[in-house]
């Protein structure tokens, strides 16, 4: 470890360049001038203006919250549309904030229609002072009705024409921003590079009904007798985001820059995004939640990280965890992990004991005396249940076994070239 | 029964820990670790199942969470407020482990079923008649948590009760702070609301009825019938006026007016949790200096760690190592005790007899045994004057059982009710034609 380092947290996402690499997602939090100028008092090195296009008439109420066990909005959706502000609005907020704000980035998000509408449109941004374009091509509900956003993002063919008109009237970056609604990101990002974009931000937001009113029987969130289909995001859908970033991230054929969003709540979630291949990370939800100042936390946070890693910079560290994210098929069978459980620090809920009698192999059994449970180490398939139910952090932990078996995979396996260790668990 | 005075003593008192707001209940229920097999069940003597009714709490199955407290203890609103958690349930719960601060399960129950209280919610009903009778002698929790039980199978109760009032030390006893008696008796016509108990009060056993009597009358006998008076000592000076029963003046500051007008000092003689709650009461009607005088060390005293603690915070004061030998008055009341200090073995220091003034004197030493009343009885065996029971409150009279403080010796309301319902389910085994245990 060493403290000597002063990490330089400068980012550079596809040629927009900002003092870090915390953005404010496009979403209400960068509706207005006024607001951005507060986020980057408050250290927010980049903003992605709420999308510009036609603007739209909303609907109250917008918002649903996803609450467990007494925490507030793990997850989050939303049915609000784009800017609802006149184009004249913006694009003269827009531009005085880049001229009180100069080194921050301002990026504009931007959904119309016809060609000539990008044209005239990404031109007036330009002008009005942009660092970079994001093309919305996945908000998943109201406008994709009409023919854009995530019906853009879920057509190849209509995602790289617009961003080829895109790229051709644009003379600052392009980032066209996916829609997780389809099956497999790859083919949307190549049909972005294939257009010509610089980047790519994702996950947009997933398609979703937040909750049921159980008493009126009216999904959430309710707009007088009814709703409909929102956009999902917060913490609950960073797991969605982290494997579709790092899909981008290690397919071959790719390589273009993103930006990650999805349910980044802290420094660490930043961390993780940027390991699987991110060199800029966008925010909404826990702004919404929280407000600006919890960039406070995701700088020092991250800088802390980069000095105990030894990262001067973040190239250095971005994608560094995309080797390790390999197909099941390349994954070590001879691998054994066995539960063990501290009896010091063990509170005796017995936890475990349910979870793997109920929910895994039944190997984690009530002691005959006192209340720290005994791990059947014969039957532990190392699955690691027991562990995400203990409430004490570090009681339990997955000890490695050495079984004696060379590590092994099933493409190997199947290839003839290796011999798998005996199946522990299964009772024939 | 008679209707409880709304300017008596006790009506001074607040709630020492008071009722959660829904918020704060919805909080401390998400904390709960849901433990499995889990300790703080084990350690209650009704056997709730706290794990899950605190998850209904969080769940907003409000209704659910008071049906399960209420399956296993009928008096689980009153013994939410009067059970001493510290020592039972929340002392057992796993979080204290890891130094975190312990789900507060007696605020939790209490707002459950405060809830099911308000709603005016009952969950048992009374089981088809099986035309057998039962009775219970005695109208406090060990009885009345019987009564129900034995409702719930279908079999007639009839209740003897010697006073006017039923509920036992859960009206008269507990500390005001806790609960008053005006919810002790709702809580009394709650579990009575189940239907088809008889209740016979101003019905003194041995005298108004004799137990052969009962035993022709009814095919099971239950003895709930509590402790007796309390204890005194017969000291030079006893018949001076403030001189009292720690459980007689509870009982009246509870049920009526204590008189406190110039009393500046009073003396609670004791170490036990009658003692504690006494000197506590006092301190609260305003009495300036109150004194809690025992024969052993502060860490002798039965009472418990936490109450005792409660009672400094509020100003007690203590004398430990003492006993006294005599009363001083005047005028036929008291104004002193005159002590003698005592060693680490309890016996008397010679020349440090001195007096310690007070002008009510309250004697919390224990309480007689009513078990002598059952002496004569074939198959009813005393010790020490409790009645000798098996788990299940079997004596050894096939058709007597008994449970509560007069088989227990003196525990808490909880005990009471655990004892009383298990003894009803070896009642309802027996008049069903099987062994009682």
């Amino acid at each position: 470890m060493s403290t000597k380092i002063s990490p330089d947290l400068t980012a550079n996402c596809a040629g927009i360049v900002t003092p870090n690499p915390f953005w404010l997602a496009s979403a209400p939090p960068t509706n207005s001038g006024d607001q951005i100028m507060r986020a980057f008092d408050a250290g927010w090195g980049g903003a992605v203006w709420k999308t510009l296009g036609q603007p739209i008439q909303n609907v109250s109420s917008r918002f649903g919250g996803l609450h467990y066990r007494g925490t507030r909005g793990i997850g989050f959706n939303n049915i609000e549309l784009i800017t609802d502000r006149p184009l004249e609005t913006n694009l003269r907020e827009i531009a005085e904030v880049k001229r009180r704000y100069p080194k921050h980035g301002v990026i504009v998000s931007l959904m119309v229609e016809t060609r000539e509408e990008w044209k005239d449109l990404i031109k007036r941004s330009i002008d009005a002072g942009a660092d970079g374009l994001e093309l919305n091509f996945g908000c998943p509900h109201g406008m994709c009705e009409r023919g854009m956003g995530s019906a853009v993002g879920q057509e190849p063919r209509l995602n790289e024409t617009i961003t080829a008109w895109a790229a051709e009237y644009s003379t600052v970056p392009v980032l066209v921003k996916l829609t997780p609604n389809v099956d497999d990101i790859v083919p949307h990002g190549i049909a972005a590079k294939r257009g010509g974009a610089d980047g790519v931000s994702l996950i947009n937001t997933i398609k979703s009904i937040i909750g049921v009113n159980i008493d009126r029987m009216v999904p959430e969130p309710r707009v007088a007798s009814r709703s409909t289909n929102g956009g999902y995001c917060g913490p609950a859908v960073k797991p969605i985001a982290l494997h579709m970033v790092g899909a981008l991230a290690r397919e071959e054929s790719f390589g273009l820059p993103i930006s990650g969003i999805g349910g980044i709540s802290n420094w660490r979630d930043a961390v993780e995004f940027i390991l699987l291949g991110a060199s800029s990370v966008q925010v909404c939800t826990e702004v919404m939640l929280r407000g600006y100042r919890v960039v406070e936390d995701m700088i020092e946070g991250l800088t802390e990280y980069m000095r105990e890693h030894g990262f001067e910079r973040l190239d250095q560290m971005i994608g560094r965890a995309v080797p390790g994210f390999s197909e099941w098929g390349d994954l070590d069978l001879n691998y054994e992990t066995v539960a063990k459980i501290d009896p010091v620090s063990c509170i005796g809920c017995q936890a475990c004991v349910v979870a793997c009698h109920d929910g895994a192999h039944q190997c984690i059994h009530p002691p005959k005396e006192g209340r720290v449970p005994v791990v059947d180490e014969s039957e532990c398939v190392g699955c690691n249940l027991c562990q995400i139910v203990c409430p004490v952090p570090g009681c339990i932990t997955m000890a490695e076994v050495d079984n004696g078996f060379e590590p092994a995979t099933w493409n190997e396996f199947c290839a003839g070239e290796a011999t798998l260790r005996p199946k522990k668990g299964v009772h024939e | 029964m008679p209707k409880l005075p709304a300017t008596r003593s006790e009506a001074v008192f607040a709630d020492a820990k008071p009722a959660y707001t829904p918020v704060q209940a919805l909080t401390e229920a998400n904390r709960c670790l849901y433990c499995a097999d889990a300790p703080c069940v084990q350690a209650c003597p009704t056997a709730i199942n706290i794990p899950e009714f605190i998850r209904k709490i969080a769940t907003g199955n409000l209704r659910g969470s008071a049906r399960t407290i209420f399956d296993a203890n009928i008096f689980g609103m009153s013994c939410a407020r009067v059970c001493p958690v510290e020592v039972l349930c929340v002392g057992k719960c796993v979080y204290n482990e890891m130094d975190v601060p312990p789900i507060q399960i007696g605020k939790l129950q209490r707002y459950a079923t405060d809830a099911a209280y308000a709603d005016g919610e009952r969950f048992a009903e009374a089981g088809p008649d099986t035309g057998k009778k039962v009775a219970l002698l005695g109208g406090g929790p060990a009885s009345l948590a019987a009564a129900h039980e034995l409702r719930r199978q279908g079999h007639a109760c009839t209740i003897f009760e010697q006073g006017d009032r039923l509920g036992g030390l859960s009206s008269s006893g507990v500390a005001p702070y806790k609960m008053k008696a005006d919810r002790a008796l709702e809580e009394v016509e709650w579990v009575l609301g189940i239907g088809g108990v008889e209740l016979r009060c101003g019905v003194r056993v041995g005298v108004d009825v004799t137990v052969d009597q009962l035993l022709a009358d009814f095919d099971a006998v239950f003895i709930g019938v509590g402790l007796g008076p309390d204890r005194l000592f017969h000291l030079d000076g006893a018949e001076l006026a403030g001189i009292r029963g720690a459980v007689d003046w509870i009982a009246e500051m509870k049920t009526a007016k204590v008189p406190c007008e110039g009393i500046q000092r009073a003396i609670v003689i004791g170490g036990g949790n009658t003692a504690v709650d006494a000197v506590r009461e006092l301190l609260g009607l305003g009495i300036p200096e109150v004194t809690m005088a025992y024969r052993g060390g502060e860490d002798e005293m039965s009472g418990y760690e936490h109450e005792w603690a409660a009672a400094k915070v509020a100003g007690a004061r203590a004398a430990f190592r003492v006993q006294p030998i005599a009363y001083e008055g005047e005028e036929g009341a008291v104004r002193a005790v005159r002590m003698l200090r005592l060693d680490a073995a309890r016996r008397p220091l010679p020349g440090t007899e001195h007096s310690m003034p007070a002008e009510l004197v309250l004697l919390a030493i224990g309480q007689s045994r009513l078990g002598e009343l059952f002496a004569g009885v074939q198959g009813v065996t005393l010790d020490h004057g409790k009645v000798v029971v098996d788990h299940d409150g079997a004596t050894q009279h096939p058709k007597i059982f008994a449970g509560g403080d007069c088989a227990n010796g003196g525990k808490e309301v909880v005990n009471a009710v655990a004892e009383g319902k298990r003894a009803a389910q070896a009642i309802d085994r027996l008049l069903r034609g099987g062994k009682a245990s």
